[in-house]
């Protein structure tokens, strides 16, 4: 058994420096190999780490504590980020149509059952795409042994993509200009009255680290759109690391109307490092990482004592989070927090869907096994 | 045992994936597109989760 070794208070500084030392180092590498805007995506995602982690700002935990409990701060919070990134984003896409691109997608049947499962799946583990991420990065084990499995089903997923939206799909359904916004702030202002009107007594305010946590999201996420021309994301970058180990164990992705693509294919040629989300993505879990160590005994925690069957069920949420966040278009990042912060109404439409399989999910959790006991 | 192991793998696993990516696909940085997209004039084409194929 490994014993936590608390370091003294004269070697933090140094500590705290090297951590620092490495984010910088690490981003000025990548802008020096890959291209300066690159490395600045790779800031944006430490960024989206160090806040996600540090402000303890989340998807899946403040879903679970607002249907458990009735406590809608954390969904509150959200609902401001996406509101602040929306006043920017749906100005800029109605100004640089082509050079920014709005998280667009249709809504259809495969859409709303994989934001269903999706939903749940995020519930059983407690992590969602970012939250998987994080959750890895600052060494939670479920969150470790969840992300290889969410990153083969999101290549799954894609995989079979095509097919998937063939049994019935609407057209691309988007609100712009003037009054998309409006419309999009005032649907944000309905949740939040409504989710003010379903609160338990005592827990109608938003503890002001999630209003901090918020103003920085949205400004990442804003910096993200402005750098990358793409909202933020997460499950894009998960499939490709899947399918790039695929291709390299011999596989044949021409089949996959997805992956041979003329743009998936030729991302598939090429470095993590030149794609957007890759980029974020790893930004995120070592973003998450440098917290953690930051903190004091943030890594001294003694890992929790789980059933087989949790560790069972942890694989299999791992792989339905990856393949039905393909299916609907993206996870609570690519499809509720920038759908609908740039316009896309499959986002409210995943939002329903999610939310309703989210209280399957926090059902299912303590089944099993997975509610701690260390 | 404590986090600390497992934070350590999440940091290894990424070195792996920079180490396969690495023997798998090369860096131009003479190749890289402007330091922002917006007033580029070039077009967004990166992968996204929302994006159907071309």
């Amino acid at each position: 058994m490994v014993e936590a070794v608390a370091l003294p208070a004269s070697g933090r500084p140094a500590q705290r420096g090297l951590i620092v030392l490495a984010g910088l180092a690490a981003v000025f590498a990548v802008a020096l190999f890959a291209g300066a805007r690159f490395g600045l995506l790779l800031a944006i995602g430490l960024g989206f780490g160090i806040a996600l982690e540090g402000l303890r700002f989340g998807f899946a935990g403040p879903w679970r504590a607002m249907i458990l409990r009735r406590d809608p701060s954390g969904i509150l919070a959200q609902l401001l980020a996406i509101a602040l990134v929306s006043v920017v984003a749906f100005p800029l896409l109605a100004a640089r149509p082509g050079e920014i691109a709005g998280a667009a997608a249709p809504i259809g049947w495969a859409m709303v059952g994989g934001a269903f499962v999706f939903g749940a799946a995020m519930q059983v583990v407690l992590g969602c795409g970012s939250g998987t991420l994080v959750n890895a990065g600052s060494g939670n084990p479920v969150g470790l042994l969840a992300l290889p499995f969410f990153a083969i089903g999101s290549f799954l997923g894609a995989y079979g993509l095509v097919w998937w939206t063939g049994l019935g799909a609407l057209p691309i359904l988007t609100l712009g200009g003037g009054s998309g916004l409006a419309l999009t702030l005032a649907l944000l202002a309905a949740v939040a009255v409504g989710l003010l009107l379903l609160a338990a007594p005592g827990t109608r305010r938003v503890p002001r680290r999630l209003v901090f946590a918020a103003l920085a999201i949205a400004a990442l996420a804003i910096a993200n759109l402005v750098v990358a021309g793409q909202p933020w994301g997460v499950v894009y970058g998960l499939g490709l690391w899947a399918a790039k180990g695929a291709v390299a164990l011999g596989a044949d992705l021409s089949a996959s109307s997805f992956w041979s693509a003329p743009g998936n294919a030729a991302l598939l040629g090429q470095s993590v490092l030149t794609d957007v989300t890759s980029l974020t993505n790893i930004g995120i879990i070592a973003g998450a990482f440098l917290v953690a160590a930051w903190r004091s005994g943030g890594l001294s925690q003694p890992l929790p004592s789980l059933p087989a069957r949790a560790w069972i069920a942890t694989i299999v949420a791992g792989l339905l989070l990856g393949y039905s966040s393909r299916l609907a278009f993206g996870c609570n990042v690519g499809a509720f927090f920038s759908g609908i912060s740039t316009g896309s109404l499959h986002g409210w439409v995943w939002f329903a869907a999610a939310f309703a399989g989210s209280v399957l999910g926090v059902r299912l959790r303590p089944m099993l096994g997975l509610e701690a006991r260390a | 045992m404590t986090r600390r192991v497992t934070a350590f793998a999440a940091l290894l696993l990424l070195a792996a994936l920079l180490v396969f990516d690495q023997a798998t696909a090369d860096l131009n940085p003479y190749r890289a597109p402007p330091l922002l997209a917006l007033g580029s004039g070039v077009a967004a084409s990166g992968g996204f989760c929302g994006a159907l194929p071309d």
